[in-house]
C-alpha cells in the first residue's frame, strides 16, 4: 500500500506492507532510530511517539492508519538547534540511564507539559504510567519533567 | 576536575534518539534471522521437516541442530562448566528453548517462515518443582550427559557446621522459616539479539552485541568455534539496560554466526519480549531453610541454612568457578555472628537456565534476603523491636577489617550510624506510634527494617574466574600533545554512565576537567582485556584500573616536568594538579604542559620514552563491601489486598562517592526493582512446564504509580583497599529492598498472626491471608 505519513514536518510516501507495524515503518523504512520497540503487548511504552499530537504506543499503530497523518518522534523535539526543555530538564535532572525510555518518556512529557504547563508529581506519575523504565526508579523523570515545567514558565 | 554531581556526556545522544543500540545497526545486505521454539518443557525431537520452509521465497537458510552437529556446535559450554544446546537436537529441555534458526530478506518474513517448520515431538513427563527434582522416579532431563541418572547438579557448603549446631544445641532461643525467593527475571527494556557479520575474504567476524561482558565473549567464541581471536570482534554498543541478563552467550548469538558463515551476509537477530522472558537468563529461585539461634535478650549466635537451588535445564549460572552458589554465604550479613552454616543444593529442572542475573551480586540478594528475613522472625518471637534487634547485633565500627564466619573479608564500616540515620530520616518512633494508632482502628500499616552488606568488586583472580578467564581489568590511558586524554577500559556501561564517571577518575587524578577525557569502551579491538560489568564490579576494578593507570601518567609527568624545571623529581610535588618544586608552586607545571612537552623536543633523561600514556592492569585485592540500612512504610488495603508503599527511606554506604547524581540514580532504578520483586514480579509456570509470565501483561513491572519519591540519605566510610576508597553501588538496593518490603507487609499482617510471606506479595495473596487462609508458599499461580 502507498501511504503519506509527514514525520517532524517532513512528508515521507513508501510502498509498505499493510501489517506494517508504524515502530518499524520509522525504524527500518526512515530509519529514525530513536523510537524504539520492547514488548509484544503494548505494555512498555519504549515506542511511544506522537501522532497528531497525541501520544500512542507505536508498536500498536499499523503504518497505514498513520498515512496523512503527522508523526512526531524524538529526533524532532528539537527545533533550530535548540533543545525541547524536556529534553534539557532529562540531562539536568539524571532522568535518563540506558537511555532506551527515554525517547518515549520525553515525547509523553512534551505532550503533558502542552496541556497542563504545571502538572504535579502526581499528574506526572499518572502521564508516564503507561511506560517503564527499567533504570530510574521514575524518581528523576519526574524531576526533570517538573524541571522542565518550570523552565517553561 | 574532581568529583561530584557532573551532568552525563552520554545524555547529549540518547536525549536526541542517537543512541546506537544493537538493532539500530544496519549493514548493507543484512539479513534477518529468527528462531523456532519449543513449546514443551520436556519432548523427545522425533523429526523436523525445514522444506516448506526453505521453499519461502524470501528464506535464505534454514539451520536446525542438525545442521550444527555437523559443525560440532550444537552444543556450546555454559559459564558454569556445563553444556547447553545451541540448537536443540534429540530433546528439548524447557519452554521456549531453540529448536531452529531462519535466515530471510526480512524480518517479517522470517517469522512467516517459522510457521512452516513441521517439527513432531514425544512429549516426556516433566519436572518443573524443584523440590521434586531429586525424586527416584522423576525424569532424567540431562541423559545427553555421560552417566547422568538423576537431577542432581552439586552440593556445596560453607561455613563450620559443628560449631553452628553446637551452638544450637545450647542456645535458649531458636527460630526456623522456609522460604522461597522467586525466579525472576531481569527484563531490561531492550531484549536480547546480535548482528553477526563474517568476511570471508579477511575472516573477520565482528559481532554486535549488548554484552555487559565484550572480552569474555570475543575469547568465548574463539575457544568455541575455533575462530582465531585476534579475527573476532565484539561490538557492544549502547546496551538497553542489563542488569546481569547481558552477561552470557545465547544461542541466538551462536545462530547469527552461523547465518553469517553460512550466508556470506550480515545476519541479525533480535528476540521478542517473550523470548526474552522465557530464555534468557533468569534469576534467584532459592527454596531456603533458614534458623537462627539467639539468646533470649537477642543476642544472636549462629545462623544456618539449607538451600534447594532450580538452575533449569542446563547449569548456566554466571559466576566465579570457585562458587557453585555465588556469594550466597555471606548470608550472616551485617551481624556479629559467631558461627554460620549453610548448604546448597542445585538441581535441575525443565526451566530456562540461569540462575545469576538481576542485579544479584552473584547471589547476595538471596543471602540479604535470607538473613534480614529471619532477624525479623527472631524479633517477632523474641517480641522485640526488628530496628532494636538489629542495633543490637549489627558489627561495631571497631570490628573492621572484620573476618566473617564464612571467610569473607568486610573492609569498612559504621553500620549503627547507617541504622541511626535511616530511622532519623524516617521518624522510626513516630511511625511505629502511628501504627500502633491504625491498629486500633483496625488500619492495616507496615513498617520494614532492612540491612544489607554487600560484597561487590570481583576478583581477586585467584579465587575468582569464569572459565578459567580471572577477573582483573585493564585499562589504557593516553594522553594527547595538547592534555587532552583518551581512556580505554574493558567494562561495559548499560546505563551507569561510564564515560562520565570514569573520566572524572581521570579527571580527578591528572589535575585535567572530565569533559578533556574520552572513555572508549564496548569494542574488543579498541580496548584492554578485563571480564566486564556486573556484580557491581565497574568502579571497584575497572574505576581503581582508571585511577591506577592515571596515577602511572601522573609519575611519567613528573619525570617530564622536572627536565623542564631543570631540577630532580625528588624535589617535586603534585599539588593542585600542578608538578611543582617544593615550596615554589607557582612555577609548577599543568599536565597539558607537560604533554606538550612530552612530545616536544625536550630532552628527557636516559630512559625515558617520550610521549605520556600508560596502561595497566587491576588485581583487585579484595572485595569491597558497600552496605545499607533501608526502611519502607506500606498502608495495606484489607478489602482488596492491595499493598500501597508509602514511604521508601535508603541510606546507602558505598563509600566515596565520585559523582553522586549518578550514585543516586543508581539506587533509585535498585529500589524499583526491589518494590517489583517484592508485590509484582514472578517468573510461574503450570505443572506442565508452561511459563505463566511470559509477556509484560503477565510479569508485571513497576510502573510510577508503584514507586513512591525515594528518600535517600548517605554515610561515606571509604574502602581502604580501593585507590580512591570507592565501593561499589550498582547492585545494593536490589540486593537490599526487597526484604524491607517484605518486612513492613508481614509486620502490617502481624494481627493476622502472620510471621513470614513470600513474594510476590500481590494483592491476590494478601487477601487470601486477611481473609483466613495461610499464605501460599509454592509458586504455581492459581
Ligand atoms: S514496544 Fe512495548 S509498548 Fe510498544
Ligand atoms: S533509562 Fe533505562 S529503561 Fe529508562
Amino acid at each position: 500500500m502507498r501511504i503519506t505519513v509527514t514525520v517532524n514536518g517532513q512528508p515521507y510516501t513508501r510502498d509498505v506492507e499493510p501489517r506494517l507495524l508504524l515502530v518499524h515503518f520509522l525504524r527500518d523504512e526512515l530509519d529514525l532510530t530513536g523510537t524504539h520497540w520492547g514488548c509484544d503487548t503494548s505494555n512498555c511504552g519504549v515506542c511511544t511517539v506522537q501522532l497528531d499530537g497525541v501520544p500512542v504506543k507505536s508498536c500498536t499503530v499499523l503504518a497505514v492508519m498513520a498515512d496523512g497523518h503527522e508523526v512526531t518522534t524524538v529526533e524532532g523535539l528539537e527545533r533550530d538547534g535548540e533543545l525541547d526543555a524536556v529534553q534539557k530538564g532529562f540531562v539536568e535532572c539524571h532522568g535518563l540511564q540506558c537511555g532506551f525510555c527515554t525517547p518515549g518518556m520525553l515525547l509523553t512529557a512534551r505532550w503533558l507539559l502542552d496541556r497542563n504547563p504545571d502538572p504535579d508529581e502526581g499528574q506526572i506519575r499518572e502521564a508516564i504510567s503507561g511506560q517503564l523504565c527499567r533504570c530510574t526508579g521514575y524518581e528523576n523523570i519526574v524531576r526533570s519533567i517538573r524541571w522542565a515545567a518550570e523552565a517553561g514558565r | 576536575m574532581s568529583y561530584g554531581p557532573m551532568h552525563r556526556k552520554e545524555d547529549a545522544r540518547f536525549i536526541r534518539g542517537r543512541g546506537n543500540y544493537t538493532d539500530d545497526v544496519r549493514l548493507p545486505g543484512m539479513l534477518y534471522g529468527a528462531i523456532l521454539r519449543s513449546p514443551h518443557a520436556h519432548a523427545r525431537i522425533v523429526s523436523v521437516d525445514t522444506s516448506a520452509a526453505e521453499a519461502h521465497p524470501k528464506v535464505r537458510a534454514v539451520i536446525t541442530g542438525q545442521t550444527l552437529a555437523g559443525l560440532n556446535l550444537a552444543w556450546m559450554p555454559t559459564l558454569s562448566q556445563d553444556t547447553q544446546a545451541v540448537l536443540a537436537t534429540d530433546k528439548v529441555r524447557f519452554q521456549g528453548q531453540e529448536v531452529a534458526f531462519v535466515v530471510a530478506e526480512d524480518a517479517y518474513s522470517a517469522r512467516d517462515a517459522l510457521e512452516l517448520i513441521d517439527v513432531e515431538y514425544e512429549p516426556l513427563d516433566a519436572v518443573i518443582d524443584a523440590r521434586n527434582a531429586l525424586d527416584p522416579g522423576a525424569p532424567v532431563i540431562r541423559d545427553d550427559l555421560e552417566g547422568r541418572t538423576g537431577n542432581h547438579i552439586f552440593d556445596w557448603e560453607a561455613g563450620d557446621r559443628a560449631r553452628t549446631d553446637a551452638l544450637f544445641e545450647q542456645a535458649e532461643v531458636t527460630v526456623a522459616q522456609d522460604m522461597i525467593y522467586p525466579r525472576v527475571h531481569p527484563a531490561p527494556l531492550e531484549t536480547c539479539g546480535a548482528l553477526a557479520d563474517f568476511d570471508k575474504v579477511t575472516g573477520k567476524l565482528t559481532v554486535w552485541c549488548p554484552t555487559q561482558a565484550p572480552h569474555a565473549h570475543r575469547t568465548l567464541y574463539a575457544m568455541v568455534a575455533g575462530l582465531p581471536e585476534h579475527k573476532i570482534r565484539v561490538i557492544s554498543p549502547d546496551i538497553g539496560g542489563g542488569f546481569g541478563g547481558k552477561v552470557g552467550i545465547y544461542p541466538g548469538y551462536v545462530c547469527a554466526i552461523v547465518g553469517s558463515i553460512v550466508t556470506g551476509k550480515p545476519v541479525k537477530w533480535m528476540e521478542d519480549r517473550s523470548e526474552n522472558l522465557m530464555s534468557t537468563a533468569f534469576a534467584r529461585d532459592y527454596h531456603m531453610r533458614g534458623e537462627v539461634a539467639a539468646t533470649r535478650d537477642g543476642r544472636i549466635q549462629a545462623i544456618r541454612v539449607k538451600v534447594l537451588a532450580d538452575h533449569g535445564a542446563f547449569n548456566g549460572t554466571a559466576q566465579p568457578t570457585k562458587f557453585p552458589a555465588g556469594f550466597f554465604h555471606v548470608f550472616s550479613g551485617s551481624y556479629d555472628i559467631e558461627a554460620a552454616h549453610c548448604e546448597v543444593t542445585g538441581v535441575y529442572t525443565n526451566k530456562a537456565p540461569g540462575g545469576v542475573a538481576y542485579a544479584c551480586s552473584f547471589r547476595v540478594t538471596e543471602a540479604v534476603y535470607l538473613v534480614e528475613r529471619m532477624v525479623d522472625v527472631l524479633a517477632a518471637e523474641l517480641g522485640l523491636d526488628p530496628a532494636e534487634l538489629r542495633m543490637r547485633n549489627l558489627l561495631k565500627p571497631e570490628q573492621f577489617p572484620y573476618t566473617s564466619p564464612t571467610g569473607w573479608e568486610y573492609d569498612s564500616g559504621d553500620y549503627p550510624k547507617a541504622l541511626r540515620l535511616a530511622m532519623d530520616m524516617a521518624g522510626y518512633d513516630k511511625l511505629r506510634a502511628e501504627q500502633a494508632d491504625k491498629r486500633a482502628r483496625g488500619e492495616l500499616m507496615g513498617i520494614g527494617v532492612s540491612f544489607f552488606t554487600e560484597a561487590v568488586g570481583a576478583g581477586p583472580r585467584k579465587h575468582m574466574d569464569i572459565l578459567g578467564l580471572g577477573m582483573a581489568d585493564g585499562a589504557e590511558l593516553r594522553v594527547h600533545p595538547t592534555g587532552k586524554a583518551v581512556l580505554r577500559v574493558s567494562c561495559q556501561s548499560q546505563g551507569q554512565g561510564h564515560e562520565t564517571t570514569f573520566a572524572q577518575i581521570v579527571g580527578q587524578e591528572l589535575g585535567i576537567p572530565a569533559d578533556d577525557v574520552e572513555v572508549v569502551h564496548g569494542d574488543t579491538d579498541q580496548t584492554p582485556f578485563g571480564l566486564g560489568t556486573y556484580g557491581s564490579r565497574s568502579t571497584p576494578v575497572s574505576g581503581a584500573a582508571a585511577a591506577l593507570v592515571s596515577r602511572k601518567v601522573r609519575d611519567r609527568a613528573k619525570i617530564v616536568a622536572a627536565a623542564m624545571l631543570e631540577a630532580s623529581p625528588d624535589d617535586l610535588e603534585w599539588a593542585d594538579g600542578k608538578w611543582s618544586v617544593v615550596g615554589d608552586p607557582s612555577a609548577g607545571r599543568s599536565m597539558a604542559e607537560i604533554a606538550l612537552a612530552a612530545h616536544s623536543n625536550l630532552e628527557l633523561p636516559d630512559g625515558v620514552e617520550g610521549h605520556l600514556d600508560a596502561v595497566t592492569v587491576y588485581n583487585p585485592p579484595n572485595l569491597t563491601y558497600p552496605f545499607g540500612a533501608y526502611i519502607c512504610v506500606v498502608d495495606v488495603d484489607p478489602g482488596t489486598g492491595q499493598v500501597k508503599v508509602r514511604r521508601f527511606v535508603a541510606v546507602d554506604d558505598c563509600g566515596v562517592r565520585i559523582n553522586p547524581m549518578i550514585v543516586e540514580g543508581q539506587i533509585h532504578g535498585g529500589l524499583a526493582d526491589g518494590v517489583g520483586m517484592a508485590l509484582m514480579q514472578v517468573m510461574a509456570f503450570d505443572e506442565d512446564g508452561n511459563h505463566l509470565g511470559a509477556s509484560f501483561m503477565d510479569y508485571l513491572l513497576p510502573t510510577a504509580m508503584e514507586c513512591p519519591s525515594w528518600e535517600l540519605g548517605a554515610t561515606v566510610t571509604p574502602s581502604p583497599t580501593h585507590p580512591i576508597g570507592a565501593k561499589g553501588v550498582g547492585e545494593s538496593a536490589t540486593v537490599g529492598s526487597p526484604a524491607a518490603v517484605v518486612n513492613a507487609v508481614v509486620d502490617a499482617l502481624g494481627p493476622y498472626g502472620v510471621r513470614h510471606a513470600d513474594m510476590p506479595l500481590t494483592p491476590a495473596n494478601v487477601w487470601r491471608v486477611v481473609n483466613g487462609d495461610p499464605f501460599r508458599t509454592d509458586l504455581a499461580i492459581p
